[in-house]
């Protein structure tokens, strides 16, 4: 008998095209996704080398970094917005790659539309310049990001070079308690191992917790699975990921339908396969999350506070905490349901599906947005948008008094006009808290949509279970 | 691609884990369509105040460090945001080395896409080199002999994967190197187009 072999293993062992000596592959990429802003060098180098796009036909492109979340009628004001969108779509035309552009109905973030057009399927090998492509992950695709560089490469050869990642599990069983959503798993997660502690490998998320998630929500987990530093995050498709990619428009055709199931059904892990390292965490355990510093796994339990650097031995660690309280405007000891906010977002590849938004409105129902409180709905693709307002989100938002805007990257990484000003603090769906990150001098704190709908109606960071 | 071989050059502290790409470069300079031209927006933030006036305290800024080839940072550098953007702009700088105990694998992978050597470090080593950079002396990283050698002329090894060694030392562009292996590649796509037709349109 064989060796039993993890998923990871399964879906490297199947796309190697040629192993080198030393152990570096040529890896077979099934799927490319592409954005304006990590494309434009790799096309023009494509140009250069006079070098033809392998696979059109496995692509997808889409503008959504850039775009504006409003007026969109009116166009990109920012020339330099503009001339990134623009030449996204004279390269798509020139090299023949299927592109949304800001006017589709189908346009969204990257990691949104994918998988809500059956691009994204287990067993796949999935890349795109951005670090988030990990999301893909939750479908049992070996999905992850990739520089500039390798984007070229992959157009010219529809490959990449690459050597194994080491396998790690986490596994988190029990019942999630009421409350608890999947934000709140990954960024407990990301508290426990760390930024780097994924490094070098790729995680199999497992145990009854992570078999129990919708697809958004596992989706969630494995979007967020990069911000522990990890290569990829992968989840075992089962009957909640073959209906959820069924009949969508680039699922596996009808014909084909029964064979590719059963060739997904043979990907989880074996059992008896061994991991370099295992993690277990007990649902019980796990409270609404909320990030209080500069890095995601600067992270506490809502019900908690803001931690003391006095209190840590680690000279450079206490340093760094420091740090982010100080640009972050905390003081040792707040609670942190005490921290006063003015703005949120709800959004992003992390949050922007409709079950999250489904999340949010559940919160903001009958409720008030907190007078000086400016609280933004960004949808993660038009396709959310108009299932949200068939399903009347909208209308409950709108009378809520959150501002409902068009789909796209927004305000998670701040390149388009919506932005925090300096000293502005957020709550946050997205997925990093960067110094930064939403705008120069902004402070971010990370929750779930949950959380960040229950910060808006308080205007205050606020347990989402006492809003009940 | 440019060939790395032996640098010798002034090297600058940066004594700070968890540097972030955001941080090396933040997302205002992404809208750019070239690859070049990042390096005067290097560290953006912490090195120019909101109006653009040089921060006299960031290292970058000091006369001393001002033509620095080589960067001695802290655990996780270059984690966050797979842009490569990141490499460009210190590459744009002058930067062509990194020496630090831990990257984040996104930020590493791009180094060598782009003739930039990340070297790998124990934390004592790197605590060695970055006083010696805080002193202003120099360092020579010999690629070839994978060594970081001190002023004084004691020498740490490192550890680098063969083949990334190889293609930095000639230079070499990765995508010419897999097409000489077309034939392989259209050979896996027949066989999966045969087990697995839906991929295919
Ligand atoms: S929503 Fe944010 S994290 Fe996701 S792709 Fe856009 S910018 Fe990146």
């Amino acid at each position: 008998m064989s060796k039993p072999r993890t998923m990871f293993e399964k879906i490297w062992d199947s796309h190697v095209v040629r192993k080198n000596d030393d152990g570096t592959c040529i890896l077979y990429i099934d799927r490319h996704l592409v954005h304006e802003v990590t494309s434009p060098q790799a096309f023009e180098g494509l140009r250069l080398a006079g070098r033809r796009m392998r696979r059109p036909d496995a692509t997808l492109a889409v503008a959504d970094h850039n775009v504006p979340t409003a007026d969109r009628a009116t166009g990109i004001h920012d020339s330099e917005s503009l001339l990134q969108v623009e030449t996204l779509t004279s390269n798509c035309k020139e090299f023949g790659v299927t592109l949304f552009d800001m006017h589709d109905k189908r346009q969204g973030i990257v990691h949104v539309i994918g998988p809500e057009q059956g691009m994204t399927q287990p067993g796949m090998t999935i890349v795109c310049g951005d670090s988030h492509t990990s999301t893909h992950g939750a479908f049992g695709a070996l999905a992850f990001g990739i520089g500039t560089s390798e984007v070229e490469h992959v157009l010219a050869t529809q490959t990449l070079m690459q050597k194994p990642a080491r396998n790690m599990r986490i596994t988190v069983e029990g019942a999630l308690p009421l409350g608890v959503t999947a934000k709140d798993v990954i960024l407990a997660i990301i508290g426990k191992i760390g930024t780097a502690g994924g490094t070098g490998y790729v995680v199999e998320f497992a145990g009854s917790v992570i078999r129990g998630l919708s697809m958004e929500g596992r989706m969630t987990v494995c979007n967020m699975t990069i911000e522990a530093g990890a290569r990829a995050g992968l989840i075992a498709p089962d009957d909640t990921t073959f209906n959820y990619i069924k009949g969508r428009p680039m699922a596996p055709p009808e014909k084909d339908w029964d064979k590719a199931v059963a060739y997904w059904r043979t990907l989880a892990s074996d059992p008896g396969a061994t991991y370099d390292k295992e993690v277990t965490l007990n649902a019980a355990d796990i409270a609404p999350q909320v990030t209080w510093g500069t890095s995601p796994e600067t992270v506490a339990p809502i019900t908690g506070y803001v931690p003391d650097p006095d209190k840590v031995a680690e000279p450079a660690r206490k340093t760094a905490m420091k740090h982010a309280l100080e640009y972050m405007g905390l003081a040792p000891g707040t609670k942190l349901t005490d921290i006063r906010i003015d703005k949120v977002f709800i959004g992003s590849c992390t949050n922007g599906r409709i079950e999250d938004l489904r999340a949010a409105a559940a919160v903001a129902k009958g409720r008030k947005v907190a007078a000086g409180v400016y609280a933004m709905i960004v949808p993660g693709s038009g396709l959310v948008k108009a299932q949200a307002e068939q399903e009347g989100l909208d209308k409950i938002f709108k009378t809520a008094g959150f501002d409902w805007r068009e789909p796209g990257c927004s305000m998670c990484l701040a390149m388009n006009a919506d932005k925090l000003e300096p000293g502005e603090r957020c709550a946050a769906t997205s997925n990093r808290n960067f110094e930064g990150r939403q705008g120069r001098g902004g402070r971010t704190h990370l929750m779930s949509p949950a959380m960040a709908a229950a910060a808006a109606i308080t205007g205050k960071l606020t347990d989402v279970r006492e809003l009940a | 691609m440019k060939a790395f071989t032996v640098l010798k050059g002034v090297a600058a502290p940066l004594p700070v884990p968890n540097i972030d790409t955001d941080k090396i470069i933040p997302k205002q300079y992404l809208k750019t369509i070239q690859r070049t031209g990042l390096g005067q927006y290097l560290f953006d933030e912490i090195r120019f105040t909101p109006d653009r006036k040089e921060r006299p305290d960031f290292v970058l800024n000091k006369p001393a460090y001002r033509q620095a080839s080589i960067l001695v940072a802290g655990e996780n550098f270059g984690c966050g945001s797979s842009r490569e953007h990141a490499p460009w702009a210190l590459l744009d700088f002058g930067i062509h080395c990194v020496i630090a105990p831990s990257y984040a694998d996104i930020f590493y992978n791009n180094c060598f896409k782009n003739g930039i050597l990340p070297v790998i470090m124990p934390k004592d080593k790197v605590d060695i080199l970055m006083k010696d950079a805080e002193a202003g002396k120099p360092l020579t990283v010999d690629l070839p002999r994978q060594k970081v050698l001190r002023d004084n002329g004691e020498a740490f090894s490192f550890e680098i994967d063969g083949f990334r060694k190889h293609c930095l030392v000639n230079g070499l562009d990765d995508i010419g190197l897999t097409l000489e292996h077309e034939p392989d590649i259209t050979a896996f796509e027949k066989q999966q187009k045969g087990s697995q037709s839906w991929l295919y349109k």
